[in-house]
């Protein structure tokens, strides 16, 4: 047991900061993922990865694979969908997912269009899978850094950001707290998405925001379990995702995110909140 | 006593098309006021733009409340019911403008969400999911938010609808209580039996302003008649409307 569960971390440095690495990702991941669900944007967040994509590329065709440029090309990329499709949502008659959609479509094909300009035929596998067993001191740095940013910044704005989301006409009436908080989650998001890339990759890294929130949903009707549970789910799933890579030798980001998405499998199949099972139990009705 | 609300041309709608049109006259403070008209009369569009929700096309709205003293419970809120949240924590949110961003909630304001919670019939719901509420209660948990609002100027569209006979009994006694402790209110409504039975004055709107009010004079069918034919002409392609100054009301 010893030498399945602990052994790895105490035996080897890469091992230990793609610890730090995941659990920093997760406490951060799992609140934010919960508001996303929860704000309908489940599929908004796939979105906005896509859209990092193309920065962080350019990012890494201008200076290698240097995290300060990759980083801040992801950032940007990610900040002016957002924004854009935001300003377009709210300015225009056009809804803000269709927005999201046009603004991450465009902004793929100029990174595309901008990689092949190049003519280079660079390793992208980096951006799009992610290292997390070789997470550098500055890229942990970042990592944590951004977690915290992120605990920070939902503590702050967490009642705006509940109160927008169960009732944004109301808050409309009370206060223009409305657009700002918005906005401010927007960044939490890309923020965390670029982090997430450095360990999971573009793609993946939106599935430990997700995964775990969509899974808790099904265990409890309380927001503030939801978010516990949430950033337990995701940090469970990445230490086990670490150990599956580490033991059989599959790659450790798309291990970390199937573990998750068994966390969900499992709990649509058993979770007494809404759960399948639960439902062809024979449940006789209670009193009236 | 002054105005709470001076409506001066008032012209507001969307997509250049009015849906309240060159609108004149006032709002007494400590009002009781129901807005009666035709579906698409306008009626939700000019709480929304009392509400500060939409900009006028043209003309304005005089309020002599300033914004956050006004509460509005839109027609259809937009509450997620999905939300895990549950009704202490959603009528709690009436506290926001004494609690603001980070402001706590004390022995006080606890005091004041349970007394606004048996206020309107909701003891023994606090820790129910709102999702588990039924339409009535739903309305009742959103008057007792809008209770802790403390307005003076509450602005209610159709708060009514789809209710039963007891429900509404109790949220009128709460409007007429909001009323009675000089609040203004302004309410959106279909009954005329409840207007005529609880409301002094009346608006009757058809885009303009039909007759405005005492109730009883203002709901004769000769107006509800003359309101139903003015709401029905709906032009597409209506030519822009004349200079506002030379236009007769």
């Amino acid at each position: 047991m010893y030498d399945y569960v602990i052994g790895p971390f105490a035996e080897f440095d890469f091992m230990r900061r793609a610890l730090v690495g995941v659990l920093a990702l997760g406490v951060g991941a799992g609140p934010i993922g919960v508001l996303m669900m929860l704000r309908r944007m489940s599929l908004a967040g796939d979105a906005m990865a896509h859209a990092i994509l193309p920065g962080a590329a350019v990012g890494f065709l201008a200076a290698g694979l240097n995290l300060f440029a990759m980083t801040v090309g992801g950032l940007v990329a990610g900040f002016a969908v957002a924004l854009g499709a935001g300003a377009v949502a709210r300015a225009t008659q056009m809804k803000e997912d269709a927005a999201l959609a046009a603004f991450y479509l465009i902004s793929l094909a100029l990174g595309v269009l901008l990689v092949s300009l190049r003519g280079s035929n660079v390793d992208l596998l980096h951006v799009l899978f992610g290292t997390v067993l070789a997470l550098d001191d500055a890229t942990l740095l970042l990592i944590v850094s951004i977690s915290s940013l992120t605990l920070l910044a939902l503590a702050l704005a967490w009642r705006p950001l509940v109160l927008e989301s169960v009732d944004p006409g109301f808050l409309r009436s009370v206060s223009r707290a409305g657009a700002p908080t918005h906005l401010i989650f927007l960044a939490l998001v890309v923020m965390n998405l670029v982090g997430g890339f450095h360990a999971l990759g573009t793609l993946l890294a939106v599935g430990l925001m997700m995964l775990p929130a969509a899974a808790g949903r099904f265990w409890t009707r309380e927001l503030t379990a939801l978010v516990g549970l949430s950033v337990l789910i995701a940090c469970a799933s990445g230490v086990l995702g670490l150990l599956v890579s580490y033991h059989s030798g599959v790659p450790s980001g798309p291990a970390i995110i199937l573990v998750a998405g068994g966390a969900y499998a499992l709990s649509v199949l058993f979770g007494p909140v809404g759960g399948l099972l639960p439902r062809f139990l024979p449940n006789r009705h209670l009193e009236a | 006593m002054g105005n709470v609300l001076a409506f001066r041309n008032l012209t507001l709608g969307y997509d250049r098309h009015p849906a309240v049109h060159h609108l004149e006259g006032e709002v007494p403070d400590g009002d009781l006021l129901a807005i009666c008209g035709p579906n698409g009369a306008g009626k939700s569009t000019l709480l929304k733009g009392i509400a500060g929700v939409l900009t006028p096309l043209t003309g304005r709205i005089e309020g002599h409340v300033p914004a956050r003293e006004i509460a509005y419970l839109p027609q259809a809120a937009e509450v997620d019911r999905s939300f895990p949240i549950d009704v202490y924590d959603l009528v709690s949110m009436g506290l926001w403008r004494r609690a603001g961003l980070f402001g706590g909630i004390n022995r006080a304001d606890r005091a004041r969400i349970e007394q606004a919670l048996a206020a309107v019939g909701l003891e023994g719901f606090e820790a129910r999911p709102i999702g588990t509420l039924s339409g009535g209660q739903m309305q009742r948990a959103l008057f007792a938010r809008m209770l802790l609002q403390d307005a003076r100027l509450l602005l209610l569209d159709e708060p009514f609808t789809a209710l039963d006979a007891g429900t509404i009994t109790d949220l009128t006694a709460l409007v007429k209580r909001w009323n009675g402790e000089g609040r203004t209110v302004i309410a959106v409504l279909h009954d005329f039996e409840l207007v005529r039975g609880h409301f002094p004055r009346t608006l009757l709107l058809a885009r303009e302003a039909v007759a405005w009010g005492a109730t009883g004079d203002v709901l004769t069918s000769d107006n509800l008649a003359q309101a139903r034919r003015m709401c029905e002409a709906w032009d597409e392609d209506a030519p822009a409307c004349a200079p506002t100054s030379g236009r007769a009301a």
